[in-house]
């Protein structure tokens, strides 16, 4: 057992847990946060994408030990209060998900996405970056677009700040 | 996963002492295949040594004549790095169409050297430029390095601290990706040293592992063009068949990654 201390969603949390436990596993099963999702056990699928100190990684594949006092910020940290995040908006005006089941980590992904290529996605690009992210119903094109979407709508919000 | 017990050592000193306190240890940096693996019971190690915090192991550095890439660099910092692309642009590239974003926040060359999967990037790119690997104790070369699927020259408690790759005349990446895994279904690696030997590597293709490619090297020593290629024969035997290809698909893959890796390398 070892006590780790991170920041989660803008909070001070610290967990004595089994140095086994999974970055995953103490977001839902500790702190119950539950949109962060498990889609497979080969690290393949991105559903479990949280941000780990601003980049997007899976928290299936990440030791809690191994981010010990880092930030992460799940789904739940993004929207402000009852505003959804721009690339939450995007998604549903764009029909981005269907079960839902792969969107959380589709949207902490894209959230890095758009704050790694400010200006210049374009669709190639997105469609390149989000090879990691698995969804089995949308068949991509609605996510795309909500991707190409939301960074326009990031780009304003950014500049109104 | 069963259970284990983390240590974050703050130098390679450390790190080398607590494996040899703990000798079922291993050694973790990216995670991003000892994490699988553990969650799927295949590998148990009553402790888990983790290297990616240890300032000595991480960083890039180009000289005139190699360029040095510390063993728990992440394959992210790689593509950042305005010095590796300069010195060898094939490297950054192989690097871009390694895993997907996620995988290249966390995985390491070190660690992708170390596991030498059969499908992986990195060791093309080493064999072809025949890089030396550092290790705590001592250099190893390319050529002696990789002995087989996922066996290399490392013993159990030896870290990879950095590898230096000689910068080419002329360098190529090209890789067929399977499109769910990621990983080279074939990928080839092409250069020409600074003293006019022609190496070529492929990775996903043979069953044993990654391999040099002769006749592509004799054909390129011969006439360095993707023409060149034209009439070369790659024989299937010994090359891997399974569903995702047959041993004569990738025979023929390696031939039209080297030409594609050619024209990369101008
Ligand atoms: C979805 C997915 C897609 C992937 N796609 C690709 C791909 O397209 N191409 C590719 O090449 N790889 C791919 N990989 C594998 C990835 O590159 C891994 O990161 C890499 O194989 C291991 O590096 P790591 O730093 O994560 O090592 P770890 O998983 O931490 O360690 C791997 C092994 O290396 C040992 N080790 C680590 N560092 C050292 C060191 N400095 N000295 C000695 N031993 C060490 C460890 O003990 C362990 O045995 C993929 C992985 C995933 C999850
Ligand atoms: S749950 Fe599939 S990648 Fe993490
Ligand atoms: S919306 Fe169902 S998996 Fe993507």
């Amino acid at each position: 057992m070892s006590t780790v201390k991170l920041t989660v969603n803008g909070k001070s949390v610290s967990a004595t847990v089994e140095d086994r436990t999974l970055l995953v596993h103490l977001l839902r099963e500790n702190l119950n946060l539950t949109g962060t999702h498990v889609g497979c056990d080969t690290s393949q699928c991105g559903a479990c994408i949280v941000h780990i100190d601003g980049k997007a990684v899976k928290s299936c594949t990440t030791l809690v030990g191994q981010i010990d006092g880092a930030n992460v910020t799940t789904i739940e940290g993004i929207a402000k209060g009852d505003q959804l995040h721009p690339m939450q908006a995007a998604f549903r005006d764009n029909h981005g998900l269907q079960c839902g089941y792969c969107t959380p980590g589709m949207i902490m992904s894209a959230i890095d996405i758009v704050n790694r290529h400010a200006g210049d996605l374009d669709e190639e690009t997105v469609r390149h970056e989000l090879e990691g992210n698995i969804c089995r119903c949308t068949g991509y094109h609605n996510i795309v677009k909500s991707v190409l979407d939301a960074a326009g709508r990031m780009k304003v919000a950014q500049a109104a700040e | 996963m069963y259970e284990t017990t983390y240590h974050r050592p703050a130098s390679i000193d450390e790190a080398a002492a607590l494996f040899a306190k703990h000798p079922e240890a291993k050694y973790l940096a990216g995670g991003h295949t000892l994490i699988p693996v553990m969650k799927q019971r295949l590998a148990a190690p009553s402790d888990i040594i983790d290297l990616a915090k240890i300032k000595d192991l991480i960083g890039i550095e180009a000289t005139s004549d190699a360029l040095i890439i510390k063993a728990a660099t992440t394959y992210y910092d790689i593509t950042q790095s305005p010095a590796a692309k300069k010195a060898i642009p094939a490297i950054v590239h192989l690097t871009s169409v390694l895993g997907d974003p996620a995988v290249r926040y966390r995985g390491t060359i070190g660690g992708s050297i170390a596991n030498n999967d059969p499908a992986a990037d990195y060791p093309a790119a080493v064999l072809a430029l025949n890089a030396t690997i550092k290790t705590n104790k001592r250099e190893i070369k390319g050529d002696d390095f990789f002995q087989g699927l996922f066996s290399t020259a490392l013993e159990e408690d030896e870290i990879i601290t950095s590898v230096s790759f000689p910068i080419p005349a002329k360098a190529g990446y090209a890789k067929m990706r399977h499109p769910a895994s990621r990983f080279a279904l074939t990928a080839v690696f092409v250069a020409q040293t600074r003293s006019g030997e022609v190496r070529v590597a492929a990775t996903g293709a043979s069953q044993s592992g990654v391999m040099r490619v002769p006749a592509i090297e004799a054909a390129l020593k011969a006439n360095w063009s993707v023409g060149a290629l034209d009439s070369v024969k790659i024989s299937a035997d010994g090359l891997m068949g399974d569903i995702h290809g047959s041993a004569e698909y990738r025979a023929n893959l390696i031939k039209v990654m080297a030409q594609r890796a050619v024209e990369a390398a101008g």
